[in-house]
């Protein structure tokens, strides 16, 4: 019983800890992925509970940056299958419980 | 036709304008203005008295022509004409009277006639005829916007128009007519054409009558088109449409990839945690991952260095200098100060001291093909092999500058004028101008199979004074036979045919016939004091002496040698004499003007190169193929060589060149393994003869010449220089 509690007790510490942008795909170049990445961590902070306010957040910013046609998913549970530019897709997970998927493709 | 009337107010010259433009229009109404015109010209002052008496002066025909006017049915009232002949109209039934019963008649008064007295009557009352128009207004007043006030118009308008009326008739001889009435002849279906052209009247038709007459032409025949006055035409085209072609291409579109997966909180969950044992894991090895890193530093730091040599090229190379000298400085010592005692006790022999020895691992095994000082640089001097090493005395170690050459180097020669410039000349019969100013491995020039390469291996190269032009210029000799004159153009090697060693008995063929056959040029040399004389060598053992003016002809020949001759010399300081050096094991020494050598050394071995000593002209050294340098001084011994001493450290290596430095007591030998040694000669090898107390030792040239002179004359002539 012990040994369960503190598993369980260790997870709730894991997740309570792991808020961190943790990138699960990306073929962009390294300057482009900060950017993005810190980008998808502002919208999200900004618009913690909306995320659809933060998906179109990301989205704009993102057509005026690296020009038009980006497309962004912001929750917490979907599927997905996209076709995408080669060198512009980030999927990265946010806050523990998110998903951030942006892509490029005109 | 309709009346006219005249203000008779206008001053005349507007009425004759008037008059004028009326004439202008037409003859018909011509007539009646005349008529008028005439009666506008009566004095003024006969109307005046007739008006008041009525019979006194009367103007029968004025006044009856004025009367047919004045009274005609439209004469309009209040217009200014008719007051001044108001009177005549009383007299308008009169009209048809006879001019006899003029003066019967009872003069009949109106009622309200003023009875005038006598005197009231024959007082003259003079009336002027103005040209102002009495219906215009005197007093207009308008509002000065320039004064702010309001102000008289003193100039008022005094033209009244009481008539006005256009015509459109044209005179009959004007060039407009003249068409009009072509065109109405050209019509000839039209029957009334004619008479229309001819008579002008209908022209002046009221328009009525003309929409009538118009209207009855056109039930008659075709309506015909007014004159184009203006001449205009309309002209339509239309311009070849360019023919279109549709085209259709398309840009690759950019590489896109599938990329699919899942968002679910497990997923995101896992990853969080995988991520985190990574970094747990990765904590444990941060200490070994640091010492990679800083072996990967390291790495990077030897990788750099290759770019930071550049830049610090210099430094490094003081550095590797200083570095070389602390390693070598017993040997730096030697150089400079090293003198053998022993020679003090020695007769007349020296010695030779190594020094440095100069070997490079990318030239092991490669044979010293020739070896030659820089001329301005004294501590710099090149060798080749399979490559060119450029090396400075200062840096044993390694070579200066390293070119790698695709053919086997045969020949080198440093410019003495531009030290950097360094001619070589190759195993496959090409010659080459390097430049060490620049960093490239590339040579400068280079000759090539389309101008004038050598077909066989170039033996020796030398540079020479700048020619006319001021072109550099080099000399080649190859065993194909040629020497050859390279001159450096802008961007290419000229060449130009010096000598053909052709031999004197030319070979028979087989078949009887006579085959031109060439010698093979070992080496050749310029005779220091007269640079169009030079000697060539031949592998037949021959030496040509030829000159630049004459090709293809030998100023003299000798038979030198049995083997083939492997260098000639001139001596430092006469003119005249020569060494040569050759397989067959001998070294002679030459008077260009003698066929006979004036000295023959055997050394037992075949003799690779011989030098004469810069710094005496008795002096001479040479280099055998059994490792033995052997330096002489005829002024010592002339039989005997003052020095032979193995300079190699293994058997059988042979020693295949020699060259002097200029400066220092210095030679270097070079060896068939690649090595380069370099060797200090004793004090008693390089010793100034004669050397008195309180006396100078002579020196230069003006001593030098005598001093071999003397020796060679005890050759030439023994008896005699006995007998002295």
């Amino acid at each position: 019983m012990d040994q369960q509690e503190s598993e369980s007790q260790q997870k709730e510490d894991t997740s309570k800890r792991h808020t961190y942008p943790l990138i699960r795909n990306s073929d962009m170049h390294e300057e482009m992925r900060t950017e993005a990445m810190e980008l998808c961590v502002t919208a999200c902070e900004k618009f913690s509970s909306n995320n659809e306010g933060a998906a179109r957040m990301i989205k704009e910013t993102l057509d005026k940056k690296f020009g038009p046609a980006w497309h962004v998913v912001v929750g917490e549970g979907f599927g997905f299958e996209i076709t995408h530019e080669v060198k512009n897709i980030l999927y990265m997970f946010f806050g523990g419980n998110q998903a951030i998927l942006l892509w490029k493709c005109a | 036709m309709d009346s006219l009337y005249f203000n008779l107010n206008h001053p005349k010259e507007k009425t004759n304008n008037i008059f004028k433009n009326i004439f202008q229009r037409g003859s018909m109404i011509l007539v009646a203005i005349k008529a008028d015109f005439n009666w506008v010209r009566m004095p003024f002052s006969n109307i005046a008295k007739s008006d008041r008496t009525g019979k006194k002066n009367p103007s029968p025909i004025s006044a009856r022509r004025s009367s047919s006017i004045a009274g005609g049915p439209r004469l309009k009232p209040g217009s200014v004409v008719p007051r001044n002949i108001a009177s005549v109209r009383d007299d308008g039934e009169q009209d048809d009277d006879d001019a006899n019963a003029w003066d019967n008649r009872a003069l009949l008064k109106p009622d309200d006639q003023l009875n005038l007295t006598e005197a009231e009557l024959k007082e003259e009352i003079t009336r002027i005829l103005k040209a102002n128009n009495p219906n215009a207004p005197q007093n207009i007043v308008r509002f000065n916007y320039k004064e702010k006030m309001y102000k008289l118009i003193p100039h008022v308008e005094q033209l009244a128009i009481h008539f006005q009326m256009d015509g459109n008739l044209i005179p009959v001889d004007s060039e407009e007519a003249k068409r009009q009435l072509m065109m109405k002849k050209d019509d000839e279906n039209s029957p009334e054409s004619e008479s229309e052209v001819v008579n002008a009247e209908t022209e002046v038709k009221p328009t009525e009558e003309e929409d009538e007459d118009g209207n009855k032409r056109v039930a008659g025949q075709k309506e015909k088109k007014p004159a184009n006055q203006f001449n205009f035409s309309d002209r339509a085209s239309q311009t070849y449409n360019n023919p279109s072609r549709d085209r259709g291409e398309m840009t690759e579109p950019p590489p896109r990839l599938n990329f699919s997966s899942n968002a679910t909180q497990w997923e995101i969950f896992d990853a969080y945690l995988e991520d985190y044992e990574q970094q747990q894991k990765s904590k444990e090895k941060k200490p070994s991952s640091k010492t990679l890193e800083k072996q990967k530093v390291k790495k990077t730091n030897q990788a750099d260095q290759g770019d930071d040599m550049l830049k610090v090229a210099k430094s490094a190379k003081i550095l590797e200098r200083m570095v070389n000298q602390n390693t070598f400085d017993e040997i730096a010592l030697d150089f400079k100060y090293y003198e053998d005692d022993a020679d003090d006790f020695r007769d007349q022999e020296g010695t030779l001291l190594p020094l440095w020895k100069f070997a490079c691992d990318k030239a092991k095994k490669l044979s010293v093909t020739s070896l030659t000082w820089n001329k301005k640089y004294t501590d710099l001097f090149a060798q080749s092999k399979g490559l060119i090493l450029l090396y400075s005395l200062k840096n044993p170690s390694y070579p200066e500058f390293i070119y790698y050459t695709e053919s086997g180097v045969m020949s080198l020669d440093f410019h003495s004028d531009y030290p950097h410039l360094i001619a070589a000349g190759f195993y496959d019969g090409s010659v080459a101008v390097y430049n060490t100013a620049e960093s490239t491995q590339v040579p400068k020039y280079t000759s090539s199979a389309r101008n004038g390469k050598h077909t066989d291996p170039v033996w020796q190269v030398k540079w020479q004074k700048d020619d006319l032009d001021g072109n550099m210029n080099f000399f080649s000799v190859s065993s194909d036979g040629r020497v050859v004159c390279w001159t450096l153009a802008k961007s290419e090697l000229l060449f130009t045919d010096v000598v053909t060693l052709s031999l004197e008995n030319s070979l028979e063929s087989p078949d009887g016939g006579i085959v031109a056959a060439l010698g093979c040029g070992t080496c050749f040399d310029f005779n220091k004091q007269q640079d169009q004389i030079f000697l060539v060598c031949t592998e037949e053992g021959k030496v040509h002496k030829c000159s630049k003016s004459y090709t293809n002809q030998f100023l003299d020949t000798f038979d030198a040698h049995h083997m083939a001759v492997y260098s000639v010399v001139w001596n430092s300081f006469h003119p005249k004499i020569y060494l040569t050096c050759s397989a067959d094991w001998t070294v002679k020494i030459w008077d260009h003007t003698c066929k006979d050598p004036l000295f023959t050394y055997d050394l037992g071995s075949a003799v690779g190169d011989a030098a004469w000593a810069p710094y005496s002209s008795t002096v001479f050294a040479a280099v055998t193929a059994d490792g033995k340098v052997f330096v002489f001084d005829l002024n010592i011994n002339k039989y005997e060589p003052i020095c032979e001493q193995i300079v190699v450290q293994k058997k059988k290596t042979k020693l295949t060149h020699i060259a002097f430095n200029s400066k220092y007591p210095i030679i270097i030998v070079g060896d068939d393994r690649g090595n380069i040694t370099s060797l200090k000669l004793s004090p008693n090898l390089r010793k100034k003869p004669k050397e008195k107390k309180g006396q100078e030792a002579p020196k230069g040239p003006e001593y030098e010449i005598p001093k071999l002179d003397k020796i060679l004359s005890l050759v030439r002539d023994p008896e005699a220089a006995s007998k002295q």
